[in-house]
């Protein structure tokens, strides 16, 4: 069980719900200028296939159809809501933000509602900011959605990058509980390297894969770690590893540091590609609805991308 | 530790890291073109290369270590400036 952290009133996850655009690509369908072929992408990421949103499937339909999913499945009325967070770094504009579209959408007419922006880690910032609210007494449910339609963004003339992203969202419930289902976040960025994964004004995103991925792979092991010691529990006592799906070769790599040998590991990645945002929300709904795990299970959280900013935390699968 | 005991161990680490043999090693050997090793991989021998040799390997130099040869001279070089 996760240590309790002095209020009253507990949060936990009660629900959750996943979108997914219905095109999905494979790798040997990927445009010709990219000249790649399936075993170039499988031997660099574990990708396979990755789903690609048309032009009716936008960040705020996404996550409004996986928000909508999740508070049915937590049992509740989109009534009750208090508070909608959305986290995305793929808006098509940056005015006005996608988090009171969304609560209009699923019927949540008197939450607040507010959008989180901090890339691949944005989710668990969110999902800690709901916990926080839920503890404080005055919430009783929050909405938060991790959304992505990177697609927009990507250079589609470099296979450094274009490979890699997907789109889709995923959504959870957060609702007050008498016992601890949501531990502390432990989380952290280095600005310095904030080039490393950027959209230029006007331009579109460009990667440093390597130095991004020297910095998830010697960085993100020991911040697994930490995230453990604030729940108060060592890595055997997960269930699973939920860490956002990158690349295939980091998720391995983050796992095989903590060495959690019994837990199981997360895999959204091979058939969704990295969904940034809502890559954690995906594969911890995948993760759920396959059986893998049970309700109840605790699965370890941990985003990390662009700013460059990381952050995890601890939770009880609903 | 001499360019050959350099050259023996970093071997050892390009096989541990990515399963090519060691023998296969050799100086005048590209990374890419007769190794077959991808950007990442190379990455992944740098940060296990670092911890061999108590070096640091930056990223700026790591694209520009095109040979066997290439990374046993870096090494040398930030071995002895250490």
């Amino acid at each position: 069980m996760i240590t309790a952290v002095g209020s009253p009133t507990q949060a936990r996850i009660s629900g959750c719900g996943q979108c997914r655009p219905r095109r999905s690509v494979r790798n040997d369908e990927l445009p010709a200028e990219l000249a790649v072929d399936d075993s170039w992408v499988v031997a660099r990421t574990g990708i396979r296939a990755r789903r690609l949103a048309d032009e009716t499937e936008t960040v705020v339909s996404m996550a409004a159809e996986a928000a909508g999913k999740a508070v049915a499945d937590a049992g509740i009325d989109a009534a009750d809501v208090d508070r909608v967070l959305l986290a995305t770094c793929s808006m098509p504009t940056p005015i006005p933000g996608g988090a009171a579209q969304v609560a209009h959408r699923i019927g949540a007419t008197s939450a607040g509602a507010f959008d989180v922006n901090a890339a691949c880690a944005g989710f668990s910032y969110a999902l800690a900011a709901a916990a926080d609210a839920v503890r404080t007494g005055a919430t009783r449910h929050v909405v938060v959605v991790g959304a992505e339609k990177l697609s927009d963004w990507v250079d589609w003339t470099d296979r450094r990058s274009a490979v890699l992203f997907g789109d889709g969202a995923g959504a959870v419930v957060v609702s007050a509980s008498s016992r601890p289902g949501i531990g502390p976040l432990v989380c952290g960025s280095d600005g310095s390297l904030a080039p490393l994964i950027a959209v230029p004004p006007g331009g579109k995103l460009t990667l440093d894969g390597p130095a991004v991925f020297r910095w998830a792979t010697t960085v993100m092991a020991d911040a697994a770690l930490r995230i453990c010691l604030a729940s108060g529990l060592t890595p055997d006592r997960l269930d699973a590893v939920v860490p956002h799906q990158a690349n295939q070769r980091i998720v391995a790599a983050v796992a095989r540091g903590l060495g959690t040998e019994g837990a199981v590991v997360a895999d959204d990645i091979t058939t969704a590609g990295n969904t940034s945002a809502a890559s954690i929300p995906l594969a911890l709904c995948r993760l759920r609805d396959s059986g893998a795990v049970c309700g109840g299970a605790l699965a370890l959280l941990l985003g990390f991308g662009a700013g460059l900013t990381w952050a995890g935390q601890i939770v009880e699968i609903p | 530790m001499t360019s050959t005991e350099i050259l023996a161990r970093f071997a050892a680490v390009v096989e541990e890291v990515v399963g090519i043999p060691a023998r296969d090693v050799t100086p005048t050997k590209s990374f890419t073109d007769d190794l077959d090793i991808d950007s990442l991989s190379m990455v992944e021998i740098a940060t296990a290369a670092e911890d061999a040799f108590g070096v640091t390997i930056p990223d700026s130099v790591l694209g520009d270590l095109r040979t066997v040869a290439d990374a046993v001279d870096f090494i040398t070089r930030a071995g002895v400036a250490a």
